[in-house]
């Protein structure tokens, strides 16, 4: 049985249609690649895996663990070990990190039968999670996402799915605002939590994030449909030939923002 | 509706637990208010003439004034001839002189409101004066904190055994004549909390009055008069409910306090009046006039209120700031759900040299609830190297409900310094998926967001009382970091 299957998916905000049939298979320990250009609809494919309810499933099917996963609520979906890394992590004012990762892990925790960690182990797990992604011990302390870097917060999330250890990852354009330093620590993070057990949807517009998070399968996304599939050199020919080189119509590289 | 909204209006909807009324015969007076009843109130309380006449002097000034309408509030026109008074328990003998004495049934009351007076049940750290209707029914460790100096009692034993300092100050932080709520208050005012904190004293528990209305049609005009004398300390805590009743009671009280040189009082309340039901029927107007005098050198006085109830609150808790190096602190949590209304702040008035003002409000609305800071701060001529830092959120939650902030500056010194910073923030959709996308239930996010929300003014208060605040935001935080 596949971790993740979809079949057919198709998903509209108001009265546009945004997912027009998407289809995918993904095993345990894959690391998939969803490129595509801007308003393709990858994003859309992240955030309804996750149980975004700002988007309505008109057709198709979503199976996790063999399970109806659009019949689930987002938080029976993330206790089930499905992590999303917001492309645009959420500021709470008020809320420490630490507490707000506390009350996260130990839902998840109990969900599946395991006792709820203590302060103290809770703070050895943290403290080992956090020498990975190189963080700083007062972004703990500090209240979620607020006043954190672009950077900042990207690293947070990372860390976040480090300390959730999820079976299945999706990386919502976890490259974007990132400069090069910044991305090879939250790559190196990502690789780190690689395994056997741990599937991942690494969502991205451009192949350099991809130099460090090496994908198994790239997928290629436009207008809502998987338009072309392949292993990692699906990604390097995107990257020397654009989209266009693929007949798809990027409108960042039409205005030359690339 | 989707589901997190669903949540937000549930949390917001939450039952009035308080809402009981305790079947106990009263002695009540007749509706109304003339200077007969004014005598009587006093007769009732065998007061000596000196007092009757401030009451009378109260009551005169009274009739010249008109009921204020610059408050942000709506409500129908108040009949003062149709409200009672004077109600109390009535009692076997003129009053219980131990809690042995107190009348079962209003033990039970308090045990059923979370508040025991049986000595033995004692929350270790915390004395209680209990206010029901229009008189004190007990308190508790008076003769523990008697042998210290401190004075706490009912307001009427006050008067009758220590005159001269009631006489001294009462009235001395907000007079007679200070507005049309506070003069009514000082005509018929019937009971109510008194402190002394003598020099040098710092109080070993947390004082606290427990106010609960239950006869019907009564009003309830309480006073409470705490003075820390010179290098005193002193937290009071103050709690409030009343049932749930269709008709709309009032609750106008006093509460003037007094720090002389290096003291300090920190006064908490937590306002759970009832609100009214959820088609705003019912529920209780909070008009109050709370006011402390900062007279003495490096004395220091801190208002905290978590205002949750009542169907429409007035009151702005402030500080006069007249010995140099004095502080003033508000910090405020108001929530208005429903059909509530609140116009609350403070006001700061710098006088003395290198005075210093604290001000953080919090005000969330939900349901239609109108929720509106107001607040002043004056800096006079004499105030050199004052400073004040205000800082006022607003959060809604839902889209029918609204936040109003009127914020006044008043600086007549170069040498001061002010900050004002404001912030209007809607719960979003964004930050309950966020929590759900961790595995977090919308109704766990909406209170870990409306907590964060409230955190630094929750910090502020005592532990009792923070654990009860949480509560009354429908909320468990336990085991929170940071």
């Amino acid at each position: 049985m596949a971790l993740l299957e979809i079949k057919d998916l198709h998903a509209t905000v108001g009265e546009r249609e945004i997912l027009q049939g998407i289809s995918l298979t993904v095993e345990a320990g894959e690391v998939h690649a969803i490129m595509g250009p801007n308003g393709s609809g990858k994003s859309t494919l992240a955030q309804v895996l996750a149980g975004r309810e700002l988007y309505a499933v008109t057709g198709g099917q979503v199976l996790y663990q063999g399970q109806d996963l659009l019949a689930m609520p987002p938080e029976d979906r993330a206790r089930a070990g499905i992590f999303l890394a917001f492309q645009y992590p959420v500021e709470i004012p008020g809320v420490s990190n630490m507490y707000f990762l506390k009350a996260a892990l130990n839902a998840i925790r109990k969900q599946q039968g395991t006792d709820e960690l203590d302060a103290f182990d809770f703070l050895n797990l943290v403290r080992e999670k956090m020498t990975l992604l190189d963080m700083d011990q007062a972004l703990l302390n500090r209240p979620v996402n607020t006043g954190f870097s672009g950077g900042e917060k990207k690293r947070n999330e990372i860390f976040q799915m480090a300390v959730l250890e999820p079976k299945l990852a999706i990386l919502d354009e976890t490259d974007s605002g990132l400069d090069i330093d910044a991305l090879k620590l939250v790559a190196h993070g990502v690789n780190a939590l690689r395994g056997a057990e741990r599937s991942m949807i690494v969502v991205t517009h451009y192949q350099r994030l991809l130099n460090y998070i090496v994908p198994d399968y790239v997928h290629v996304l436009a207008e809502g449909r998987i338009v072309k599939s392949g292993g990692k050199e699906l990604a390097l020919q995107l990257e020397e030939s654009g989209y266009a080189g693929l007949g798809i119509a990027d409108e960042e590289e039409a205005v030359g923002k690339v | 509706m989707n589901d997190s909204t669903q949540t937000i209006e549930t949390f917001a909807n939450q039952e009035y637990k308080w809402g009981f009324v305790t079947d106990i015969e009263a002695d009540a007076i007749p509706r109304g208010l003339n200077e007969d009843v004014i005598r009587l109130i006093s007769a009732k309380k065998h007061e000596p003439e000196w007092l009757l006449e401030w009451r009378l002097k109260a009551y005169r000034h009274w009739l010249t004034l008109k009921e204020p309408t610059w408050a942000n509030v709506h409500y129908p026109p108040i009949d003062y001839q149709d409200i009672i008074y004077y109600s109390s328990p009535k009692a076997k003998k003129d009053g219980p002189k131990s809690l042995e004495e107190v009348d079962p049934e209003l033990l039970k009351t308090y045990a059923k409101l979370g508040i025991p007076l049986k000595e033995q049940e004692l929350l270790a750290g915390v004395a209680v004066d209990a206010v029901f209707d229009s008189v004190s029914v007990a308190t508790t460790f008076k003769a523990k904190l008697n042998a210290m100096g401190i004075i706490f009692g009912s307001f009427s034993e006050a008067v009758q055994e220590h005159p001269d300092l009631v006489r001294q100050y009462l009235g001395s932080v907000v007079p007679t004549s200070d507005n049309f709520f506070a003069a009514l208050n000082s005509a018929v005012f019937s009971d109510g909390s008194f402190c002394y904190v003598p020099k040098g004293v710092r109080c070993p528990m947390e004082l606290s009055t427990y106010f609960r209305i239950n006869a019907k049609d009564t009003g309830q005009f309480e006073r409470t008069l705490i003075v820390a004398d010179e290098g005193a300390y002193v937290s009071y805590l103050e709690g409030c409910t009343a049932p749930m009743r269709d008709t709309n009671q009032l609750h106008a009280a006093v509460v003037e306090l007094v720090a002389l040189d290096n003291a300090q009082i920190k006064y908490s309340t937590v306002q759970n009046w009832y609100p009214g039901d959820k088609e705003g029927k019912g529920g209780i107007y909070n008009f109050v006039t709370k006011r402390g005098a900062c007279r003495g050198v490096n004395s220091k006085i801190s208002w905290t209120q978590v205002e949750t109830g009542s169907a429409i609150t007035w009151k702005y808790p402030s500080c006069l700031l007249i010995g140099d190096n004095s502080v003033g602190e508000f910090y405020s949590v108001a929530l208005t759900n429903n059909w509530q209304q609140a116009d609350t702040g403070t006001k700061m008035i710098h006088i003395g040299k290198n005075t210093t003002s604290t001000i953080v409000s919090k005000g969330i609305s939900a349901g239609h609830g109108q929720n509106t800071y107001r607040g002043g701060v004056k800096i006079l001529k004499s105030a050199a190297g004052a400073r004040n830092y205000s800082q006022c959120d607003s959060m809604l939650l839902g889209d029918k409900c609204g936040a109003h902030t009127f914020p006044y500056l008043e600086v007549k010194n170069t040498s001061s310094q002010v900050e004002h910073e404001a912030s209007t923030s809607k719960i979003g959709e964004d930050q309950i998926f966020y929590c759900r996308q961790r595995g977090i239930s919308t109704e766990d996010a909406v209170s870990m967001i409306v907590h964060g929300f409230c955190k630094e003014v929750f910090r502020e208060l005592p532990m009792e009382f923070a654990v009860e605040a949480q509560k009354l935001l429908g909320v468990s935080l336990e085991g929170s970091v940071g």
